[in-house]
């Protein structure tokens, strides 16, 4: 590790100015729900039973490498099995399995808790942007890369990504939600497949066409989180990301009240405006 | 290696190739012959993908677009993968059994040699057709090497293409299983039962039977594919009443046992070098045997691990968590045998041997990674992020690459009567070694910082490790040229190999003269 430092620190000399502002981000993120650091929790837990197993079995095959080679002088023992050896090394790494399996299975039966929703919204994968609609609200809107990204990401734009702010991961249109409320995301898609991930909330599902997912989160700090789409949709897979602005009730419901008004939900006008939205 | 093939023919007239020139190579039906144009091909497809790979890496290694656009960025990123699967690891494998298994198990050559000339010369045609997308209208397929719907169906005037070019590949693959289990089967000298095959021969009768089992399962998944496009069919189109993600389990039910298809044979290479650079027989070659097994068997029964998204039944999603955490198992017997191989042993480290040994140690890093995305919460955050790139990039290249990069540097002199330049291999080691993790080892952290894969640009955050795995990238590329000279130069002259080349190996191939004559084995060995 202190090696890969270093190695780190040389290079980073030679990279192009600018991009050595970025931060070195090295793991994965807490988030900020309760599945979400669940997730992380479990990561880092088979990380580390991996980093143990590591220094196991490395450092037997270093001790190896080092003791025994012909430049030592050593004869070869001509030994070529050991039932009780391979049993234990059977053994051992299925109890460490079912170890890790416990809380990973603890964990998928919270991520599978979907009931009682406070808010449902559904989201719908578009070539090359997301659609997401307020079922109760009877709200909809588009959200399409912003402008700023979309013409500096251009073949030979003349832009400096580092120049423009949240490079990729900002849109037009951010997805509201109350903070502390249970929120369930049903996700199609209307073409290809897509994928709404989002890292801050543990949250990775496919857009299928015909099919509808659900996944929900309960965001416990208020904030603009960022994720991006994770399947493979066609040109512009890379310029379709995700923005969810996590905010106090009374601001949520101010902001949904004026998109409720410039939508017209409620009057006549919703009808027309759903059917240009389609 | 052709200028000595001919240089030995000179001493063995009535042994030598029927056929000279070009019309020796189209007609030949003598396993070293086929052998040499497997490995040959692969290594050209290797240089051919690779440059595809540095044209990807050369757009990753600042943000913005630069050089390519993003609809090319992703032909680059299918044609990347389907060249590597199916043009270098597979055929270097096949290229690996030819010349090697007839050797090892004593056959005078393969038990069906007109199919095994076939089985070869169909792949230069596959990927004539293949390669040639790239010209075509529309261009070459952009939709990933895993073509799901419908976004394949968007491909242009490549698509029939693609699926005739998978077609001719499972073709030549089946035909190339086939012929390796049926000469594995029944030309064995006397006395070599099952239990006393070299590692390799089993590994590869086990992929044998894995490519005969799965084969045909893509076929019929590309087939229906292009009824999909062509002949108004739905099984994949949701709008008329088809499934998209029915293909996802058709195509990974190949996939997952594609993948040991890619590794199994490697673990094969690495159960013959241990052992003869270690002067000490393989550690537990019964456990070895069995492990593989059922390595092949779980190999069926955990494919939708790579579809933890796409949405499944809770009990599926943890039913698939389990097996895949099973192949821990005896996949981690496999490393305990070749380190405890090596215990006690008086160890050498010649070029085949560094390979070796490295493939112990990155290995087991996929390894671990494939453990950690094997646990579904997790795989949430890894899905389709650079972790996963990260992971199979390293049981891939330091897996299964490394394995083939020995296996050709343990048997070369056998093939050439030549020794390698022994210095130039390890400097080649070092270089490899080095590069191989100044690539792939920033993606672990790309991914768990959230980058997805298979983007052409990429948030700002992700530039430092991106320009390192760039740098990374063109230093394993170039590294590789180093290689095609020690085996052309190998293959030209160089110190005379002996019979056995190496310090008391085991096996019968080094019982033949190095280089090994043109045909070997006439009468069959007898083996105690």
């Amino acid at each position: 590790m202190k090696m890969q430092k270093i190695l780190l620190g040389a290079l980073v000399t030679l990279l192009p100015s600018g991009a050595a502002l970025a931060d070195w981000e090295l793991n994965m993120r807490e988030g900020v729900t309760a599945i979400s650091r669940d997730i992380h929790g479990l990561h880092m837990l088979i990380f580390y039973v991996c980093c143990a197993i590591a220094v196991f079995v490395f450092g037997w095959m270093i001790l190896a490498l080092v003791l025994h080679r012909k430049s030592r002088g050593v004869e070869p023992a001509q030994f070529s099995h050991s039932t009780k050896a391979e049993i234990i090394w059977t053994l051992i790494p299925v109890l460490i399995l079912v170890g890790m399996a416990v809380p990973a299975t603890q964990t998928m039966l919270d991520i599978e808790d979907d009931r009682n929703p406070d808010i449902t919204i559904k989201a719908t994968a578009y070539q090359w942007k997301w659609q997401y609609e307020y079922i109760d609200e009877e709200v909809s809107f588009y959200s399409n890369l912003a402008r700023t990204s979309n013409d500096a990401r251009r073949l030979d734009s003349g832009i400096d990504p580092t120049t423009v702010e949240n490079y990729l991961l900002e849109v037009d249109n951010h997805v509201i939600v109350p903070v502390d409320k249970k929120v369930r995301v049903l996700i199609t898609s209307n073409d290809v497949l897509h994928a709404w991930w989002m890292p801050d909330f543990g949250i990775k599902k496919d857009a299928i066409p015909g099919y509808i997912n659900q996944v929900w989160f309960r965001a416990e700090e208020p904030g603009i989180y960022r994720g991006q789409c994770a399947e493979l949709c066609g040109q512009d897979h890379g310029f379709m990301p995700i923005v969810v602005e996590v905010l106090a009730q009374d601001e949520f419901d101010a902001r949904m009240a004026a998109l409720q008004a410039e939508q017209g939900v409620g009057s006549a006008q919703f009808a027309d405006n759903t059917a240009s939205a389609e | 290696m052709s200028a000595a093939t001919e240089h030995h023919t000179d001493d063995h007239h009535d042994h030598g190739p029927e056929m000279t020139g070009i019309k020796r190579w189209l007609f030949t039906t003598n396993h070293k012959d086929i052998g040499s144009m497997y490995l040959i091909f692969s290594l050209i497809m290797l240089f051919v993908g690779g440059l595809m790979a540095l044209v990807i890496r050369t757009e990753l290694g600042q943000p913005g677009m630069q050089f390519v656009s993003p609809g090319f960025y992703n032909q680059m990123v299918t044609m990347h993968a389907l060249i590597m699967i199916f043009g270098a690891v597979m055929p270097a494998f096949v290229g690996l059994a030819n010349w090697m298994i007839p050797l090892m198990v004593g056959a005078p050559d393969m038990a069906l040699p007109r199919m095994n000339n076939w089985s070869f010369w169909i792949l230069p045609a596959a990927f004539t057709i293949l390669l040639a997308t790239l010209f075509v209208p529309g261009g070459a397929p952009a939709g990933g090497w895993t073509m799901y719907p419908p976004l394949v169906l968007q491909t242009g005037d490549a698509f029939p293409m693609l699926i005739f070019a998978v077609h001719l590949m499972g073709i030549s693959s089946i035909m190339g299983a086939i012929n390796i289990i049926v000469t594995i089967m029944n030309m064995r000298a006397p006395g070599m039962t099952l239990l006393k095959m070299p590692l390799f021969v089993w590994t590869w009768l086990i992929t044998a039977y894995l490519l005969i089992a799965v084969m045909p399962v893509l076929a019929g998944a590309v087939t229906m594919l292009l009824t999909d496009q062509f002949f108004g069919t739905s099984f994949f189109r949701a709008a008329g009443g088809g499934d998209p993600v029915m293909f996802q389990h058709i195509f990974w039910f190949f996939g997952h046992p594609e993948v040991y298809i890619m590794i199994l044979p490697a673990f094969g290479i690495i159960s013959e070098i241990i052992p003869t650079f270690s002067r000490k027989p393989l550690f537990g070659y019964d456990s070895m045997v069995y492990a593989t097994a059922s390595i092949a068997f779980l190999s069926f029964i955990v494919w939708a691990h790579h579809m933890f998204t796409a949405g499944m039944p809770l009990t599926g999603q943890l039913f698939f968590m389990f097996t895949t955490m099973l192949i821990a198992v005896p996949t981690g017997v496999k490393v305990f045998n070749w380190t405890a191989t090596m215990w006690k042993g008086a160890m050498t480290f010649e070029t085949p041997m560094l390979f070796s040994v490295a493939f112990l140690f990155l290995f087991t890093i996929g390894g671990f990674s494939g453990l950690m995305l094997a646990i579904v919460p997790a795989d949430f955050q890894y899905h389709d992020s650079y972790f996963v790139v990260a992971h199979f990039h390293y049981v891939l290249v330091p897996g299964a690459i490394f394995a083939i990069i020995a296996g050709v540097y343990y048997w070369l002199p056998k093939w050439t009567g030549h020794m390698y330049n022994e210095t130039l291999g390890k400097a080649h080691f070092w270089l490899t070694t080095f590069f191989v993790n100044l690539t792939f080892f920033p993606m672990h952290f790309l991914g768990l910082a959230g980058m997805p894969r298979r983007i052409p640009d990429y948030a700002t955050q992700f530039a430092d490790f991106n320009f390192i795995a760039t740098v990374g990238a063109f230093g394993f590329g170039l590294s590789q040229l180093l290689f095609v000279y020690i085996i052309v130069a190998c293959a030209r002259g160089g110190k005379k190999a002996t019979a056995e080349v190496w310090d008391n190996p085991k096996g019968l191939e080094w019982t033949v003269p190095s280089p090994a004559p043109h045909h070997t084995f006439d009468e069959a060995p007898v083996v105690k």
